[in-house]
């Protein structure tokens, strides 16, 4: 066991490179799971104040008095505007 | 035919208003060049060296300064729109424009290429290769960073942007530009499949360089 | 039974359908990489063995290669969607191309890396101007052109067909890239691979590196489609579909 840690003394080199390309590829998938949240959230705040849920009144005139648009606060990469 | 000279003599006519425009590219390559020698250091055997790569990279970057200029005034006062809705082949076009780009860069930087090689202590053989190869080459620098320059119209940044996508296509033409020049150094008949690729490349760059160009700028204008 | 070709062309089913396989792509993914990597560090032998004078370091290949070998394939991928949305002016091939790009650039940048480390320890250097480490470099460069140009642009449509045309110019110029690095002098230039001894190498050895492209080969179809899933709730944030999605899958 203790040589497949050390792989003949080249430990180093070997586990660096295998821990920087699980590190990307777990990197990517964390955010991906963060950009569909982000999405997710964004479309949601948005339907929201298009078409307010009935039950929160009081809501729907604060949510109508909020003065930036919500998709200006969150980056994304593909806003399909036109 | 007609459609070409007409467009090329505007194209030219035009530039030559801003002759400022044409010498700054100019001098750009001059300066680029000898501020290598005063950071590597004056060794002969050093600058012989590095010579023939120092100048294509050189070229590569003033070539590249003057390509956002290729489409840009034309775009923003509309002149381009027009010249895409008449009935002329986008590329006929895109071909006139890229000879007057080259006429007013290219051909330049072939010209002060001797007085480069002297600077950089190559013998006489080399100067010769040099200018032939920057004849040969810089046309087509011309050609693929047109495809650039119509990819990046009117975008802000535009000029780093263009730098980004057109170099790593500049490659193959520094490689065997800069390679023929060091080459003829040492054996003067080994230049020749060099300069037969760099000719290759020519050809293909001005059979679809002006149809990816033109594609590029409908679709920017769209 | 007729089969419908183009049904899943539409962005709403394959959205759906992409849904559906990501978990499998992934489950798959994990099997086959983990199953390669075992094979490949415990059923080999400490040398590469051969020509080839490679002590225990030579297991990066096991990442190296198939990392290479998909930023290479999932630059195809990108110029054939690229191809069919010009060609076809279909949304969902130009939203494929999207989501592509960054996959195959995180590929490319691991395969730079371990080729770095590799190097290395094997010609003690970190950085060589070896022609397929240097083919990997401009291959970056030209995945990092693409994803600048597409978003230097605000225009939707612009943008997808202006990095689509990018694409293709990349991909026409790649082999002339590839090969004049490889060949820097025409003179001299028989052996196209330089660095191969490749042959006469333990078996294992290569079976392990297929199965562990095989199981990046999964992954990067479950990261993509996972990618693409985003980008189509972005893009068709206006249809009804989404609308009925994010009312009942966004908690508030």
């Amino acid at each position: 066991m203790s040589a497949f840690f050390s792989q003949g003394g080249y430990a180093f080199f070997v586990w660096s490179s295998y821990a920087v390309g699980l590190a990307l590829l777990v990197a990517e998938v964390l955010l991906l799971r963060r950009e569909r949240r982000t999405i997710l959230q964004r479309l949601g705040r948005l339907a929201r104040l298009r078409n307010p849920p009935p039950s929160s009144a009081p809501a729907a005139t604060s949510a109508a008095s909020r003065p930036a648009s919500p998709s200006l606060d969150v980056a994304s990469p593909d806003v399909g505007g036109k | 035919m007609r459609v070409f000279l007409c467009v090329l003599g505007r194209d030219i006519t035009l530039a030559m208003r801003r002759r400022t425009d044409v010498l700054t590219t100019l001098f750009f390559f001059i300066i680029v060049v000898s501020l290598f020698p005063l950071g590597v250091g004056t060794e002969k055997q050093t600058l012989k060296i590095l010579g023939p790569g120092v100048v294509w990279v050189a070229a590569l970057l003033a070539s590249m300064l003057a390509l956002e200029r290729l489409f840009a005034a034309d775009y923003e006062d509309g002149t381009l729109e027009q010249m895409l809705l008449s009935t002329q082949p986008p590329a006929v076009l895109v071909l006139a424009k890229v000879t007057a780009h080259w006429l007013l860069t290219g051909l330049p930087l072939v010209i002060i290429a001797p007085l480069v090689g002297l600077q950089y202590q190559l013998p006489g053989n080399a100067q010769w290769i040099m200018m032939v190869s920057l004849l040969v080459g810089t046309p087509v620098l011309s050609l693929i960073g047109a495809i650039g320059a119509a990819l990046t119209l009117g975008l802000r940044g535009g000029g780093i942007l263009l730098s980004l996508l057109i170099l790593p296509l500049y490659i193959p033409v520094l490689v065997y530009g800069a390679g023929a020049v060091t080459v003829s150094m040492i054996d003067l008949a080994d230049t020749q499949p060099y300069l037969s690729l760099l000719g290759a490349f020519l050809l293909l760059a001005l059979t679809l360089s002006p149809l990816a160009t033109g594609a590029a700028l409908r679709i920017a204008l769209e | 039974m007729k089969i419908h070709w183009f049904r899943y062309s539409s962005p709403a089913t394959f959205y759906d359908l992409a849904g559906r396989l990501i978990p499998w792509f992934a489950a798959l993914a994990l099997v086959l990489t983990l199953a390669g990597l075992y094979w490949g560090f415990f059923e080999t032998p400490d040398r590469l063995g051969g020509t080839n004078p490679q002590k225990e370091y030579y297991r990066i290949i096991f990442l190296h290669v198939p990392a290479a070998w998909l930023s290479m394939w999932l630059y195809l991928v990108l110029a054939a969607w690229s191809a069919v949305g010009l060609i076809f002016n279909t949304r969902l091939s130009y939203m494929m191309a999207v989501a592509t790009a960054p996959s195959g650039a995180i590929f490319t940048f691991i395969a730079l890396w371990t080729g770095s480390f590799w190097g290395r320890t094997s010609w003690g250097t970190w950085w060589d101007w070896d022609p397929r480490l240097t083919s990997e470099l401009i291959l970056l460069f030209l995945y990092i052109g693409y994803m600048a140009l597409h978003s230097a642009i605000d225009d939707t449509r612009r943008a997808d067909r202006s990095a689509a045309l990018l694409a293709l110019v990349g991909l026409i110029c790649v082999p002339i890239i590839f090969w004049s690095i490889n060949c820097p002098d025409p003179n001299q230039c028989a052996a196209l691979h330089q660095r191969s001894g490749l042959d006469r190498v333990d078996p294992n050895i290569l079976w392990a590196m297929l199965v562990t492209t095989l199981g990046l080969w999964s992954y990067s179809f479950a990261a993509i489609f996972a990618r693409v899933r985003g980008v189509i709730l972005s893009r068709e944030a206006d249809t009804q579909w989404v609308r009925d999605l994010v009312a009942t899958e966004a908690a508030p």
